[in-house]
């Protein structure tokens, strides 16, 4: 098949390549954080993960048009402010479903499942009745869009390297925040054993909120970033919601390293397929991929060793 | 009728040729003249419809929640306006249409039961629904088996023709064709790279697309891809294409996925002002999700658009920002849902019945004059001769006509040797 090409064209594609395998890692990485510590740390199956991330994608809609409406003289830089305003909306809005929902299944974790997703169709409902069932457009600042121009045919997408850096930074946070804080103590103690942290006198109550709506939190700066790339309507969130599950099982749920090189190996294996043949059989081959290892390591990638 | 205990007695049905026949001799009195606008019940309705002597009774069946409720929110508004405009002119036959509005929920077998629904308890006249070819294969066995009568607006892939059903956008060789002859004399394409979601109708297109190309424009299919619906990762396609370098990019991605595909091609430096790219997925209703700045430059091959300079479009698009708010664009597809409330008026006034047998049988040749796109008519296989159009998005999320057929194209659902 590539008979027809220069070696120098050839070159380029592969770097762009290369650079679309790592665009998909980050968006991999930065979409499965959230519901990793979530799913991970507390067992908890959140199907509404997806809808989390949309709120985070709004919230950016809705400070982009008051940054047009009021101040459009700082519109260049309006997108952090918005990743705020979308991390503090979701995880309150995840520290109130904790409370009012969550917290009582914690001794039945197959609940949750039910509970989230029925949580998912009425946040659907909810945006559909709020924002209108159309998809809404968010206008981006003109510093984020196109391209780096490299070579004549090297080009990097300007929001990709941006996705890229975001997920580096907030990878590096939550992994700082998990292992080093004492608050990251404090939440792996709950998730060994819940009785004893309790015991030796951790508010077990107050680390669980505080958890879920970290992971709550972090989809809605991921929703964010996402609104440079895809789409925001009141059911966008379902696009991904596969995706991030199929990221966090693969990667063992409940360590961090495991995501990531789950979302490495997905991310290359699927952009590499996506090039050699057509987008829905790369899928098809990805997934085998997956579900084959995953018969042969059911605990995923990377698995804590605890004692049954 | 009086009398209470009597009415257990009688069936519906009888209970209302009892009153037609009453009706009957009471017109005869009435001076002439009096009831020209609104023949007798018991004449125009012989299969028991919900018809009274003031009123008929239409279904609106689509997706008010669900996926499907992004594109098919437009549908129920025109469907709203028409016949709210028709009741405004005097109805249909005297009568003024009631709507009972169900919502399939963007779940083919629940349309397939509200379509039946509609039919068996509503007993409705004639349903305006369906958005999705799916929801259609859903519904078609339930109005051909209760004899009901379906106005389809979405344009779609063909290969389909029923008695009950009247499709009121283009099928596949409208759609495509002249677009494709167009762009192929106006940039001298001769490569073409085609990138689709994955399902029927974006296969089917694809496969008329590539047969037009190949045999009649004698150029080349340089690459032909699918995505899953919903995906929203496409780098590695559009890297795909720019090693490709086709002349055309011809696109039917749908839904949610259109959003990224243009972000993501915006983002890899593909400029639209140079790069041709022909898009039959793409009406003002997806540019609003999309952006203007993101798809401007790209070419649609629809049969209307929100821009188009007639006076009855533009007392149309009035209409409808009056009934639907200043914000609301109008794509292709809701102006085509528009028509069918007025056909199913025009059909029934020319069969002057209500009946299903009859409207199928008058519907050939019906002509709505007052259509935004400009005159329809109906083919005898029940699809609408129409012209086809060719538009420029701009950053305003408007489309400019660039190029319209001269003559209206005939409507082929199994369309020979493209199959």
């Amino acid at each position: 098949m590539f008979g027809d090409y220069s070696l120098g064209d050839l070159g380029s594609i592969f770097v762009m390549q290369g650079f679309a395998g790592l665009i998909l890692f980050s968006v991999y990485v930065l979409m499965a954080l959230g519901l990793a510590i979530i799913f991970g740390q507390m067992g908890v199956i959140n199907m509404a993960h997806g809808e989390f991330m949309i709120l985070g994608a709004y919230v950016t809609w809705m400070t982009s048009n008051l940054f047009q409406a009021y101040l459009p003289s700082l519109f260049a830089g309006y997108f952090f402010l918005a990743m705020i305003l979308a991390f503090l909306a979701s995880g309150a809005l995840g520290m109130l479903v904790e409370w009012a929902l969550i917290r009582h299944l914690y001794k039945r974790p197959l609940d949750t499942l039910l509970a989230t997703w029925g949580l998912s169709l009425m946040l659907q409902q909810a945006y559909r009745s709020v924002f209108g069932a159309r998809e809404v457009g968010v206008e981006l600042p003109q510093w984020m869009l196109g391209s780096l121009h490299v070579t004549d045919s090297i080009e990097v997408p300007i929001n990709g390297v941006f996705v890229m850096c975001l997920t580096l930074l907030i990878t590096i946070s939550v992994a700082y925040v998990l292992y080093m804080s004492r608050w990251g103590r404090q939440v792996r103690a709950v998730v060994q054993n819940r009785i004893m942290a309790g015991a030796v006198g951790i508010n077990t109550e107050k680390v669980d909120r505080l958890t879920f709506g970290l992971g709550c939190g972090i989809a809605g700066v991921a929703g964010s970033a996402f609104t440079m790339i895809g789409s925001t309507g009141p059911t966008s969130g379902q696009l991904y919601i596969v995706d991030t599950f199929l990221v966090v099982v693969f990667g063992g749920a409940a360590s961090l390293l495991g995501t990531i090189a789950s979302a490495f190996s997905i991310s290359q294996t699927q952009s590499t397929l996506e090039f050699f043949m057509s987008g829905s059989m790369a899928k098809v081959l990805t997934l085998l991929a997956v579900v084959g290892i995953l018969m042969l390591r059911p605990q995923g990638l990377f698995a804590l060793k605890v004692r049954k | 009728m009086s009398d209470e205990a009597n009415k257990g007695l009688l069936s519906p049905l009888r209970r209302k040729l009892l009153m037609g026949m009453a009706a009957v001799p009471a017109i005869t009195m009435l001076p002439r003249g009096a009831f020209a606008q609104a023949p007798a019940t018991s004449a125009v309705n012989t299969t028991g419809l919900a018809v009274t002597d003031t009123e008929v009774t239409v279904g609106i069946l689509h997706s008010a929640t669900g996926t499907m409720a992004i594109s098919e929110t437009g549908s129920i508004q025109a469907e709203k306006l028409a016949i709210e405009q028709i009741n405004a002119a005097g109805g249909v036959l005297g009568r003024k249409i009631k709507f009972i509005q169900e919502d399939g929920a963007s779940d083919w077998p629940t349309f397939a039961e509200k379509a039946k629904k509609l039919l068996v308890n509503d007993k409705v006249a004639a349903i305006m629904g369906c958005w999705t070819s799916a929801s259609r294969k859903a519904v078609l066995p339930v109005v051909e088996q209760y004899n009901g009568m379906l106005y389809y607006p979405t344009f779609y892939e063909g290969l389909e023709q029923s008695k009950n059903v009247i499709y009121t956008g283009q099928e596949a060789t409208q759609q495509i064709l002249a677009g494709l002859n167009w762009i192929a004399k106006e940039k001298s394409a001769k490569s073409f790279f085609f990138i689709g979601s994955d399902y029927i109708w974006p296969r089917t297109s694809n496969k008329i697309a590539r047969k037009h190309v190949e045999n009649v424009l004698k150029g080349k299919v340089v690459g032909e891809e699918y995505y899953p619906l919903g995906n929203t990762q496409f780098n590695s396609v559009i890297n795909k294409i720019k090693l490709t370098k086709p002349d055309v990019i011809f696109t039917d991605v749908v839904g949610g996925s259109n959003v990224a595909f243009y972000k993501q091609l915006k983002a890899a430096g593909i400029d639209l002002s140079k790069q041709a790219l022909l898009t039959i997925s793409v009406t003002e209703d997806e540019i609003d999700g999309i952006g203007g700045e993101n798809i401007a430059g790209a070419y649609a091959c629809m049969k209307y658009f929100q821009s188009l300079d007639n006076a009855n479009n533009k007392a149309f698009v009035s209409a409808f920002k009056k009934m639907w708010g200043e914000k609301t664009v109008i794509g292709d597809v809701t102006q085509a849902a528009y028509l069918g409330p007025w056909l199913w008026k025009l059909t029934v006034e020319k069969a002057g019945s209500f009946d299903v047998d009859k409207i199928a049988a008058a519907s050939p040749g019906v002509e709505f004059k007052g259509a935004p796109e400009g005159y329809v008519r109906i083919h005898e296989n029940h699809h609408l001769w129409s012209k086809t159009r060719v538009g420029r998005a701009k950053l305003d999320g408007q489309f400019e006509l660039i190029y319209e057929t001269a003559d209206l194209v005939e409507p082929d659902p199994f369309p020979k040797g493209y199959q």
